[in-house]
């Protein structure tokens, strides 16, 4: 058993709802209890859909267990084909009625629908989210696309899948758009874009592509291995997030299909390098960054915080074991260690114990952040309803670096601000505590601080938001003090490197004169 | 509605309800958690159960309590089910964990799941083992939420029907003491608390208390009123107790806040011209706020799927004192015997259905092109997209809706989707 506060992924029949919500003419049978009908909602309500994704739940009870939980699963899956004439049938079971073992696959062919119908083999008790999607897609892949394509005619133009967009997803709807458009600018035509928005002719199609670009390895990898081994298409595999990446993307994909890349490479027209290297930029050079994710984009974030802001990550890791060697690997280059782990409280103890001055996340990220002081900004799923915005916002592609940009600078103080806080510790209105001037979060911590009649949770949430973690154990009243005086957004790492200042040196007690001699140690 | 207030005494006579099997759009009574932590605030819930229902409680409550929750799942993982590791080693490990965590908890409920009930891991023993080992600073008890049993509303039902037993017994020489069943709004039981008050009817006790140190006696002469329609279980756990029930409207309105504040009032003797005056300001208040609602939503239609079993009572508060028109009112299970007074104030047009086959209900619903339509988060959007107006059932459980100064309120959450479609220009 483990003791879990959050997750950051569902069970993995949640995995095969993405992808069956992702796809057209589809339809998912899953034997599961009323409860689980709330996977709904992840749908309807975080991505705003505006129809019910194609599941229909058994919703078995407790009084049927002694009947027969299989007869209601053969009319559910009938009632289901007839109402909804799919081109595609799923079956599986959900966590408890994988324990009741019907065989919804057994169940299934016994009805003998006209339709492929695809049995998926879940174990709620192993596997997650990702890997039920990876699974599902894997699934339907090797299902549908059985015939090799019929040889292409001379002179056709190179064409493309691009593989891994789900339902649900970090910014997958706006990323294949961008990576649509600029693969057609390259003069690459997209065969298929699946699973979003594919139909099960699509997926037969599949093999006529010449290529597959794989944007979302935790969902596609799997499916793009078996079209390598089957019909020889090679995956492009650079994930085309951040400006370099793209470019590198680029040259992958031009290599692939016999084009010239630097048309697009010198017309990018993106805005982020420039930002990045125009002077007012200058305050984001070393900015300690801690970043969480999936491990494609939690990589991906991590190398454009380093090499395209200038910042220096303290921290990298992913909650999806599957690629913990990736992320492992690139953590070393990064000289971190990666911190691989599904539980929230140990992430949130890491992020509190690094003090980093930008969490890059998921949307529990954005809460410890939040709980810490610390700015935040979301770079993965698990998603929330404000990660699907209503404008065009990718993160992949040469547009998707100019968000990346925008959206990570935005939560931070802006740099003259900074000196000016710094300066001037004691105004009463321009302060610390105010927060960054163009944010409106310190408006909230005033009210909350007056008393008010009915003072029940508001203090405690106002204390959480401004808590100090200076620890006085062994410092001096005066370097307390004095550490006080330096801004928020420096103050962590200034105590971190005071501190471990005073542990080489073997120092008991931290004096002032111990607070300037670690600024200056760690200034070389 | 004349001044003068009379019960009305339940008829015999039974009325047609539709009752479907099929595939049921409802949460389980995990949900109920979502709330019950908040409201009992020393207490903490532990789940035994699947990754699903931490993800289910994880997204049934959205973002609202990402502050530190009091709540929390124990995940069976492939071990504990193979029978690798003894899943109650497992569980008193993970319990430890958790109450050294948080040392602040004084009562801890294992809340029982599908797969916990399907392996048929016996709750109630962990329980009281538990409670052995960290007694006396944490009491343990046990109920179940899980999907197989429980709908929604019906885990916070199962909840206190747990912690019944835990309530001191109040002797046969205690005076007369009202009980108020059922979570409410800390501001709603103040306002009932105070009406109370004025009546002259006390002591007063609500349950669930804010503190489970404080969990109220029961004897013989203890009075209840049931401020939740979905709390059948534990009107039966409590009149077990020799607790007698004073049945009436439940207290959505100024109709059926007057009705239940009555029983409260017949039972304890309070004279008819007290009572009228204390509750007629209240009533007047209740009334005013109700007209300005009225121009939204008289004569429109408004069809339910079942959700809470607050439905019936809901339904009746909206046909009599705002004149919608009732076309389907449908609730996960019909409790008939605590419903008998509100089925009676229901119009003999409106289609009564129990159970849920979603589909042919969506059917239904499209047919009847209701004004405005009351269901889950899982079909609200779609029915949008539909052009139907649609109001979350959820935020019928999670807003103060209770007592005389909350009916404008109520309203409010039926208007506000009628008048926002008419604002609107895109």
């Amino acid at each position: 058993m483990q003791l879990t506060v959050w997750t950051y992924e569902g069970p993995p029949h949640v995995g095969a709802m993405r992808i069956a919500t992702a796809m057209k003419g589809v339809h998912f049978v899953l034997h599961a209890p009323q409860g689980d009908t709330y996977a709904d909602l992840l749908f309807t309500m975080i991505e705003r859909r505006g129809a019910r994704p194609p599941v229909t739940y058994t919703t078995f009870q407790a009084r049927d267990l002694g009947t027969d939980t299989a007869e209601i699963f053969k009319t559910a899956a009938r009632d289901a084909f007839e109402r909804f004439d799919p081109d595609l049938m799923l079956v599986g079971a959900s966590c408890t009625a994988e324990l009741i073992q019907d065989d919804p696959g057994g169940l299934a062919r016994a009805l003998n629908l006209p339709v492929p119908t695809i049995t998926l083999e879940l174990p709620s008790y192993q596997k997650k989210e990702n890997w039920g999607a990876s699974e599902t897609f894997y699934q339907i892949v090797r299902g549908l696309a059985t015939e090799a394509p019929a040889p292409k005619p001379e002179g056709a133009k190179p064409s493309c899948n691009i593989l891994g967009a789900t339902a649900l997803g970090f910014r997958h709807r706006d990323d294949v758009i961008e990576i649509t458009r600029l693969l057609n600018q390259m003069g690459i035509d997209v065969n298929v874009a699946a699973p979003m928005g594919a139909t099960a002719d699509d997926i037969r199609r599949l093999p006529e592509a010449d290529f597959n670009v794989v944007l979302y390895p935790e969902i596609a990898d799997t499916a793009a291995r078996w079209l390598e081994r089957q019909y020889g298409q090679k995956a492009v595999r650079t994930i085309p997030m951040g400006f370099q990446a793209t470019c590198e993307f680029v040259r992958e994909v031009a290599a692939l299909a016999g084009v010239d890349p630097e048309p697009v490479l010198t017309q990018h027209g993106s805005h982020m390098p420039w930002w990045a290297r125009s002077v007012d930029s200058n305050y984001l050079t070393g900015k300690r960054v801690f970043v969480f994710g999936d491990a494609t984009h939690a990589m991906a974030a991590a190398r454009v915080a380093k090499e395209e802001l200038g910042f220096e990550v303290v921290g990298l890791g992913c909650y999806n074991r599957e690629f913990a060697r990736d992320v492992r690997a690139c953590a070393a280059e990064l000289g971190v260690e990666a911190l691989i782990t599904d539980d929230y409280l140990l992430v949130e103890e890491t992020i509190a114990a690094l003090q980093p001055e930008l969490v890059l996340g998921t949307q529990m990220e954005r809460h410890i952040a939040k709980r810490l002081g610390v700015p935040c900004a979301v770079i993965s799923a698990p998603v929330h309803v404000q990660d699907f915005p209503a404008r065009y916002a990718p993160v992949m592609g040469f547009e998707g670096a100019n968000v990346l940009f925008d959206t990570w600078v935005h939560p931070l103080v802006m740099g003259l601000e900074e000196h000016l806080l710094t300066m001037f510790r004691e105004d009463f209105e321009f302060n610390d505590a105010a927060g960054p001037s163009h944010l409106g979060g310190h408006a909230k911590v005033e009210a909350a601080a007056k008393p008010k009649p009915e003072p029940e949770a508001a203090p405690v949430a106002a204390q959480a938001a401004t808590q100090e973690t200076i620890s006085v154990l062994n410092w001096s009243p005066e370097a307390t003090k004095e550490l006080s005086k330096i801004p928020f957004f420096v103050r962590g790492k200034a105590k971190r490197n005071t501190e471990r200042y005073a542990a080489e040196q073997g120092l008991e007690t931290i004096s002032i004169e111990a607070l300037y001699d670690a600024k200056s140690h760690f200034a070389r | 509605m004349s001044d003068a207030v009379t019960l009305i005494s339940p008829t015999t006579e039974a009325r047609p309800v539709l009752r479907e099997r099929g595939q049921r759009e409802v949460f389980c009574g995990l949900t109920g958690i979502v709330w019950l932590h908040r409201k009992i605030q020393d207490a903490f819930f532990l789940v035994v159960g699947s990754r699903t229902c931490a993800h289910l409680i994880q997204s049934a409550a959205g973002v609202m309590v990402f502050a530190e929750p009091r709540f929390a799942t124990a995940i069976m993982e492939e071990r504990d089910l193979a029978g690798l590791v003894d899943a109650n080693e497992e569980l008193d490990r993970v319990v430890d964990r958790l109450l050294s965590r948080r040392p602040d908890i004084k009562l801890l409920f294992l809340v029982g799941s599908c797969p916990s009930e399907v392996i048929k891991l016996d709750l109630s023993r962990a329980a009281e083992r538990l409670t052995q080992k960290h007694s006396p600073s944490v009491r343990v008890l046990n109920y179940s939420g899980s999907g197989i049993e429980t709908t929604f509303t019906q885990g916070e039902d199962a909840c206190l029907v747990a912690m019944i037993p835990e309530a001191p017994v109040a002797s046969e020489e205690a005076p007369a003491s009202l009980l108020v069943v059922g979570t409410l709004p800390d501001i709603v039981e103040d306002q009932f608390a105070r009406l109370f008050n004025q009546l002259g009817i006390g002591p007063v006790a609500f349950f669930p208390p804010r503190n489970s140190q404080s969990i109220p006696a029961i004897g013989p002469n203890t009075k209840f009123l049931l401020a939740q329609p979905f709390l059948g279980e534990t009107a039966r756990a409590l009149i077990e107790r020799g607790a007698q029930h004073l049945p009436a409207l439940f207290p959505f309105g100024a109709e059926g806040t007057t009705h239940w504040l009555k029983a409260a009032a017949d039972a304890f003797g309070i004279p008819e011209l007290h009572f009228l005056a204390v509750v007629a300001p209240g009533r007047e208040r209740a009334k005013r706020a109700l007209e300005a609602q009225k121009e939204h939503l008289a004569g429109k239609s408004i069809f339910f799927f079942p959700d809470s079993q607050m439905e019936p009572s809901l339904a009746r508060f909206l046909s009599r004192e705002l004149d919608m028109k009732l076309i389907e009112v449908g609730t996960p299970y019909l409790n008939r015997q605590l419903l008998s007074a509100e089925m009676d104030y229901l119009p003999e047009t409106v289609t009564l259905s129990e159970g849920q086959d979603v589909d042919r209900q969506l059917d239904r619903c499209r047919a009847a092109k209701p004004d405005l339509v009351v269901c889950g988060m899982g079909l609200a959007n779609p029915l949008e997209m539909e052009g139907i107006s649609t109001k979350w059932s959820i935020e019928l459980v999670f807003s103060p809706v209770h007592g005389f100064d909350c009916a404008g309120d109520l309203a409010g959450l039926f208007a506000r989707p009628l008048y926002r479609r008419s604002v609107l220009k895109v």
